[in-house]
């Protein structure tokens, strides 16, 4: 028997239907993975017996052909989503040892469909963060290395664990989210594929928020297909989040394989960044001969109010962030630090149980809501982020089916590399993927090729609002023209 | 819209004017919560009506309570304003215990209902127009218990999360007494609509009352606002107190600070809570988690149609149809349950026309008399609608008169019973037939040779015969044939 570790989502789905395996055998083999692979501190919490008993269940129906969408299939879930009865942090030492009594929107409709938990993922603190460097439990490692070198990397962020979990075969598929580049951007970095869906596409109830109006959950998978059967669960109308969006979930995959033929995709030259690397740009342009070949056009499109993108986002961000994290403040949950105050047990709290990126964010957000400042700061945001919006409608209204951009400015970098004395530098890793939840609407990262060093690169697709079909198409067509991509094992 | 003027308070440089708003805190009546489908029961246990989104578990977003909409829509179109078809859910941001999200949902710059005017009875059967700024809706915090533990405090989150309605008027009250007629109106409005049960003692309605004073006709004073007054009188004290304490201030020469005050009802003065300086920067901003509340013409139009009749309306149908006084009538209109009681009254005459007036005057005198007397509600009288309609009726055909008619009352306030059979089973029918009663006069007349000498010379004298009659057939005997009769016997 092959490995069952390698096989797709799609692929194992075949196996189980077939009985090939079962469910237990298929969920063991990752189990045994995820233990071999504890130096990549990829999952926060595993749940072996949970994931075995839910493993057994899935078999009972798959005998009784009563399995579902994803019977049998072991995914790993961002510790960002509350899952009923197990440990919930966000990775954040403010949340404790936090167990919810409810579980989340997105993985009750896993659940649902027959999907089986191996664990939490790591992931940046309250999902700030593009490396995964941020987490209360420390960083998590790429299973890609540069040619020749054992320096560690990091998977990118803040669904850093999500991607490594993926690309290290440590699980068939894994939830992430997505507020600045979340989903994509580690993708990208571990050559898995990453889809953040339009806003509104999943529920958000459960999700422990960042930034309300920007965040999405989306999968990240081995690969097009595997994210389209992971999507078509998650997404969906949900009542108890007025944001979520009633309209039909369509059957993604039925997308993969569609021609493309006729299409048009939209090249913006305002992502064609100075001092861009010379691979990124070979790539951007390999992509688009990729889609001209399997019959799309492609166009140059102009997305003028980019360069205001990164900038405006970290002020709606944080804005958002230094409200929604006001919760934990040691009264009802979570870490209590005491104080002889009231003011001081919050201070005290406060203090303690966030990192320094998530304290700096909450300052930031709260200095641009103060008085004084809002219009300066936020009202002005508020007005790029329509302008932004409005540059994708008009790009949308000629007729353009997608836009093709890099996921990423650059490969994976090593652990402390990046943001230490300047975190403009970590937050310039999202200057491609934030425009996108600013405008609400879909993207999707896939691998594309790799670098000098042999680290993955990933392009990014970005699609019309609840298009997320045609994102599925265009991203087979380069995944297929690419090829897939395996990390050597190193852990 | 000018102000009503009210009454000017005296200081040692001469009358000041006082100059009052009022933000009122209505708790919308709802099953359940503003963003949380949790019981808005009051009295539970602490903490059985919470829900994870009271509380602000990780992940939890509201979802808005439809039927809180089309209250506090209702209570708009009570106070003749404007509905705006599109309003915003902003976060007030700031940390207390009694808070658990770090913000409060309230709507800051797009309020769901707009500028409105109310018309609030004074004494005297004067009348003073209140222009209403805006209303808006948001969600209660919890409560915090400091005495429950020497060194603890604990928090009840059964109230977080229940939809109130902040009711901001415009500066047009003048006086202790306008500014208590407007809680009263406003209060008998919700009542009507059904959309706040007013209920002051169990919090479901507070007042913050800012009071300045000025020189009549002069410029606005600084404001002072004095928190979470529970009671109508406490309102009253508490804008005199208030208005006294900054007369006294500025004519000693010193300035009145902007501040947040508290009114002590048991020293009869407001102190200070805190000071501009220390406000909160709210850093409001729109509420992510939820979209901009919108609705069309036809829903609001829908909620005007099934409107109630309110009080005002009352008021003027009482007037013109049954011919009550406009005092009379709006002490009937001021309680919905009052109204409702006249109503039944009418409702069980068989000649409305004839006996409106009088029943009014019985339900008014007598029955809320009675009441007060006793410390009791409308609710709980034990003379039923029914039986009043009864003893007006019995009035109004001549079968009893007014006196007779005051002790059945009593019987049926005591007894009760029906009182058409009372009247017959205890001889308590008016006597009208002439005979009878003549026979009683010329009885007194015989009796009496000098009293008769003395009426024939001064006739006002006769009434001593009038109550003579009157005493010996018990009351019953018909008053106005008596003195017809007294009147050509005695030949005055």
């Amino acid at each position: 028997m092959t490995d069952l570790t390698s096989l797709t989502l799609a692929e194992a789905r075949k196996g189980l239907a077939d009985k090939t395996f079962t469910s237990l055998e298929l969920t063991d083999a990752h189990l045994k993975a995820m233990e071999e692979a504890r130096a990549l501190n990829a999952f926060v919490m595993e749940t072996p017996d949970q994931a075995r008993a839910m493993a057994r269940e899935a078999d009972a129906k798959i005998n009784k052909g009563e399995g579902g969408p994803l019977a049998g299939i072991p995914l790993g879930i961002k510790d960002l989503f509350a899952t009923k009865d197990v440990r919930t942090t966000a990775c954040s030492k403010i949340l404790g040892n936090f167990v919810p009594t409810y579980e989340s929107t997105v993985t009750s409709q896993l659940w649902r469909d027959g999907a089986v938990m191996l664990g939490k993922l790591n992931n940046d603190e309250f999902a700030m963060g593009s490396s995964n460097e941020t987490s209360c439990f420390g960083p998590v490692g790429n299973p890609w290395r540069r040619e020749g070198s054992n320096t560690t990397l990091v998977p990118g962020g803040s669904s850093g664990g999500s991607a490594s979990a993926v690309a290290a075969l440590l699980c068939m598929g894994a939830t992430a989210t997505d507020t600045g580049g979340s989903i994509r951007q580690p993708a990208a970095f571990t050559a898995t594929v990453g889809i953040k869906p339009t806003y509104g596409r999943c529920s958000r109830w459960g999700i422990v928020a960042f930034a309300s109006s920007l965040d999405q959950a989306g999968p990240i998978a081995r690969s097009t297909r595997d994210a389209a059967i992971l999507l078509r669960s998650m997404a969906g109308h949900d009542p108890k989040d007025t944001t979520s969006v009633d309209i039909p979930v369509p059957d993604y995959e039925a997308a993969i394989g569609k021609s493309v033929k006729g299409m048009k995709i939209g090249i913006p030259r305002e992502y064609r960044l100075d001092g861009m690397p010379a691979e990124i740009e070979k790539l951007w342009s390999e992509g688009r001969k990729w889609l001209e070949a399997a019959g799309a056009e492609t166009v140059e499109v102009s997305l003028p109010h980019t360069k205001y993108a990164l900038p405006a986002y970290y002020i709606v961000a944080p804005a958002e962030a230094s409200s929604n994290l006001a919760r934990y403040d040691g009264v009802r949950y979570g870490l209590r630090v005491p104080g002889k105050s009231i003011g001081e047990l919050y201070e005290n709290t406060r203090a303690e149980g966030f990192g320094p990126e998530v304290r700096r964010r909450v300052m930031i957000g709260t200095y641009v809501l103060s008085a004084g400042y809002y219009d300066a700061y936020y009202i002005r945001a508020q007005r790029v982020r329509t302008l932004i919006k409005k540059d994708f409608e008009d790009c949308f209204a000629k007729g353009v089916n997608a836009i093709l951009t890099p996921a990423t400015p650059s490969a994976a970098f090593g652990i402390g590399e990046k943001g230490g004395a300047d975190p403009v530098e970590m937050y310039l890793n999202d200057i491609f993927t934030v425009t996108v939840n600013m405008a609400g609407l879909p993207g999707i990262a896939v691998p594309a090729g790799k670098d000098a060093q042999g680290l993955p690169l990933g392009l990014q697709l970005i699609g019309r609002p609840f298009d997320e079909e045609t994102l599925f198409s265009l991203g087979e067509v380069i995944e297929q023209a690419a090829g897939r991509f395996t990390p050597v094992r190193w852990w | 819209m000018t102000a009503t003027s009210g009454k000017l308070m005296k200081g040692a440089t001469g009358d000041w004017e006082v100059v009052i708003g009022m933000e009122i805190h209505a708790q919308v009546t709802s099953k359940s919560k503003l963003f949380s489908g949790a019981s808005t029961a009051f009295g539970g246990d602490p903490n059985t009506h919470v829900s994870l989104v009271d509380v602000a578990m990780p992940g939890m977003l509201p979802v808005i309570n439809e039927e809180c909409v089309r209250q506090a829509v209702r209570t708009g179109l009570g106070l003749n304003a404007k509905i705006n078809l599109r309003s915003v859910f902003d976060r007030k941001n700031y940390f207390y215990p009694d808070l658990p999200q770090g913000y409060q949902i309230s709507q800051y710059k797009d309020p769901i209902v707009g500028e409105g005017e109310i018309t609030v009875e004074l004494d005297g059967g004067k009348t003073a127009t209140i222009g209403i700024e805006r209303l808006h809706i948001e969600q209660d915090p919890g409560k915090m218990l400091h005495d429950q533990s020497p060194s603890l405090s604990y928090i009840d989150y059964n109230r977080c999360g229940v939809a109130l309605m902040e009711i901001v008027s415009k500066p047009d009250i003048r006086d202790a007494e306008q500014a208590k007629a407007y809680v009263t109106k406003l209060r008998s409005i919700m009542r009507y609509l059904g959309t706040c049960d007013g209920d002051m003692e169990k919090g479901s309605l507070r007042a913050d009352v800012n009071v300045s004073v000025r020189k009549p006709g002069g410029p606005l004073g600084t404001r002072c606002e004095i928190k979470n007054i529970n009671s109508i009188s406490f309102i009253g004290q508490a804008v005199e107190a208030e208005a006294r304490r900054q007369i006294e201030i500025i004519e000693d020469g010193g300035v009145i600070e902007q501040e947040t005050r508290r009114f002590d009802p048991d020293k009869g003065e407001t102190r200070s809570m805190r000071s501009k300086e220390e406000a909160h920067d709210y850093r409001y901003f729109p509420d992510p988690d939820l979209l901009p509340l919108e609705f069309d013409q036809a829903f609001v139009d829908a909620l005007k149609a099934a409107l109630p009749e309110l009080p005002d309306q009352k008021k003027a149908r009482f007037i013109a149809d049954l011919g009550l006084s406009p005092y009379d009538a709006s002490v009937l209109v001021a309680e919905r349950e009052s109204a409702a009681f006249y109503e039944s009254v009418l409702e069980a005459l068989s000649d409305r026309a004839r006996d409106g007036k009088l029943a009014a005057n019985w339900v008014i005198n007598e029955l809320f008399g009675r009441l007060n007397k006793e410390g009791r509600d409308i609710s709980s009288s034990p003379v039923s609608a029914s039986q009043l309609a009864a003893i007006v009726a019995l009035i109004g055909e001549g079968t009893i008169s007014g006196k007779i008619a005051k002790d059945l009352f009593e019987i049926v306030w005591s007894e009760g019973g029906d009182p058409r059979e009372l009247v017959e089973s205890r001889g308590m029918k008016q006597v009208t037939d002439l005979g009878a009663i003549e026979k009683v006069v010329d009885e007194i007349i015989a009796a009496n040779p000098d009293k008769v000498a003395q009426a024939k010379a001064k006739p006002q004298l006769a009434g001593w015969f009038v109550g003579q009659v009157m005493k010996s057939s018990g009351g019953k005997a018909n008053p106005q044939a008596v003195n017809d009769l007294l009147k050509s016997k005695l030949g005055i």
